[in-house]
């Protein structure tokens, strides 16, 4: 288990303030965060390449604070990948274990044994600066394991990955988070986060502002940013009130009728935009809220698009290609929308 | 076919008086000498005891001095310190100043009445008229040349690269010696083969300290001033002539060098 304790550290204008995280054994944690927000800072906080102003790193119960980084034992993964460029891919993975003097059979029985498992034997040989972005990352991740790490640092490993690339390395990190490695995976981009973590911290400006078990996070944002984050671009602050024994969401104009069980006052709401629907004859019903407003823009994704409207705030919904090819969607058209009462949530 | 613009064509026209520039002198005296000539100026004893004292001394200066430049370019390219920039200056000085006033320089520091002079006679030798004084001669005026290649080779090493090597295991030493010094060995080949080029044609600062025994380009002058152009041009075209042989030999050796990149 790795506990992370107040850590502070400031280089120049940034600093990161007051990190406390608890990362158990087995966990597959990430760090959310846009760049700059100073999760590479914490990778290289924990591993040791950069020194904390203050807090503390206990590991298994040891503190490791300052220990220098070659008695940590934590294996580091760039996006980048940072292989050495003057040896070849046995080379690179053989490294960590000639630092710690293993014999040569040694040596060859557990690169062999790495190279398999991240599905590289065939590329022992090659020179480093010769593989493909999938197969150099390959690389970087058995050379981080070699160590047999407490825990397996990765800093954005899938960025620059395309997205064949991003499913098979994506595989890799599973399988080998199952087989029991602990694993800290820094990113900016939520999607790799549902597919990997179980547990996740968001960070913004050197501060974790949200922090827990993925789906509490996912379902629960206790901001503006978590939830855009997230991937939630429907977020409102605005107040719950009563009338007539039906409570509504009142923000900027715009009121929803929303379940009993809000409480009354100051709140957040949020809904996904998938929970936004077009309204027509058949459905009406279903629709506890219903707006008219106009497609201000159109952004198509691979399923589907997302449309923004606004009805007095913002609204984004999603609807998929065969709905888009049926209602013949386009820019200024004129459209009614619907929100069940219960797709609401705060 | 290239598109040969008004701009293309003046630059090669002035590209073109530049390598004729340094050209012209060296194929005029080379055309100049006759075989024979050259035949007989190799047989002569002096000679060929001055080409070798001016190779094995230059040679021994870069190897010498090296093992002090390499580690000082690698504190200059790897760390930030109070005063770098005049530390930087410091190192390119021996570049600016006048090649005599180096030699005067060095003779205030090694001559018998100094400490270091002193300690060396204690030891059994003068740097005065003594190999060891046109080794710390050339090993002066050169010595730039293989710090700042070195130092730009450190420089291009990451620094992650080091610090991942770190996280693997390896202690400072062996990150030096597994990762930076290797990524840095091309500009140093490359420092190495200047700084020894340079020193072999050193001529202002060695024959203040050590006219004899005569290094090539003392012999010259001293052909020059006792016989003439004559009897110069024998001697110089041979000693171009190897030099230019050892260096293109190698240039190629440090080419076939792989150059790494770093990913």
């Amino acid at each position: 288990m790795l506990e992370l304790v107040n850590i502070n550290k400031s280089i120049g204008k940034f600093s990161l303030s007051n990190i406390n995280l608890v990362i158990n054994k087995g966990d597959y944690y990430t760090l959310l965060g846009k760049s700059g927000a100073g999760k590479t800072m914490l990778l290289e906080i924990i591993s040791g390449i950069v020194k904390l102003d203050s807090g503390k790193i206990i590991l298994n119960g040891n503190e490791i604070t300052i220990n220098p980084i070659q008695n940590r034992n934590f294996g580091i993964v760039y996006q980048n990948q940072a292989l050495f460029p003057h040896l070849t891919v046995f080379e690179n993975i053989a490294y960590p274990l000639k630092c710690r003097k293993e014999n040569k059979t040694t040596i060859k029985n557990t690169v062999n044994s790495l190279a398999e498992e991240t599905e590289i034997s065939q590329l022992s040989d090659r020179n480093v600066t010769d593989l493909s972005g999938g197969e150099a990352q390959r690389v970087a991740i058995a050379r981080a394991l070699a160590t047999k790490p407490e825990i397996l640092l990765l800093d954005e490993p899938l960025s620059f990955l395309d997205i064949n690339l991003k499913h098979d390395i994506t595989s890799l990190l599973r399988k080998i988070n199952k087989k029991g490695q602990t694993i800290i995976h820094v990113t900016h981009n939520y999607k790799e986060v549902v597919s990997l973590s179980n547990r996740i911290a968001i960070i913004e400006n050197g501060t974790i502002i949200q922090d827990g078990i993925l789906n509490d996070v996912f379902h629960n944002p206790k901001s503006r940013f978590v939830a855009n984050f997230l991937g939630i671009t429907n977020y409102f602050s605005g107040k719950i009130i009563e009338n007539n024994n039906i409570k509504y969401f009142e923000t900027n104009g715009c009121k929803f009728i929303v379940s009993d069980n809000f409480p009354l006052g100051e709140i957040n709401v949020w809904f996904r935009n998938n929970n936004v629907y077009i309204v027509n004859e058949e459905n009406r019903n279903n629709f506890s809220n219903i707006f008219k407003c106009k497609i201000i823009d159109i952004e198509p994704t691979s399923k589907g698009i997302e449309i923004y409207t606004n009805i007095g705030i913002p609204i984004y919904l999603y609807i998929n290609n065969d709905l888009n090819k049926q209602l013949a969607i386009m820019q200024d058209l004129e459209i009614e929308i619907g929100i069940k009462s219960e797709d609401i949530c705060f | 076919m290239r598109n040969f613009n008004t701009l293309n064509l003046v630059f090669i026209f002035l590209g073109g008086l530049i390598l004729l520039f340094i050209l012209a002198p060296l194929l005029g005296m080379f055309l100049s000498t006759s075989p024979i000539d050259l035949f007989e100026t190799a047989k002569e004893t002096e000679v060929q005891q001055s080409i070798w004292l001016t190779l094995w001394t230059s040679i021994a200066a870069t190897l010498i001095f090296s093992i002090g430049a390499i580690p000082l370019a690698y504190i200059i390219a790897k760390n930030k310190f109070p005063l770098k920039k005049i530390v930087l200056g410091i190192i390119n000085i021996p570049v600016i100043i006048p090649h005599s006033a180096a030699g005067i320089a060095l003779l205030g520091v090694i001559s018998r009445d100094t400490i270091v002079g002193k300690t060396a006679e204690n030891i059994g030798f003068s740097f005065i008229n003594h190999p060891a004084g046109i080794i710390v001669a050339m090993a002066f005026v050169s010595i730039p040349y293989l710090l700042n290649s070195a130092i730009d080779g450190f420089y291009n090493v990451p620094d992650r690269l080091e610090k991942v090597a770190m996280t693997l295991g390896a202690s400072k030493t062996k990150v030096f010696f597994s990762i930076s010094l290797p990524l840095a060995m091309k500009n140093i080949v490359t420092g190495l083969i200047m700084m020894w080029g340079r020193g072999l044609s050193e001529f202002g600062a060695v024959v203040i300290i050590a006219y004899h025994p005569m290094i090539t380009p003392v012999l010259i002058y001293e052909k020059f001033n006792s016989f003439g152009l004559s009897y110069t041009k024998p001697v110089t075209v041979l000693f171009i002539t190897i030099c230019l042989l050892i260096f293109i030999v190698m240039n190629i050796i440090s080419r076939r060098k792989k150059n790494v990149g770093t990913r």
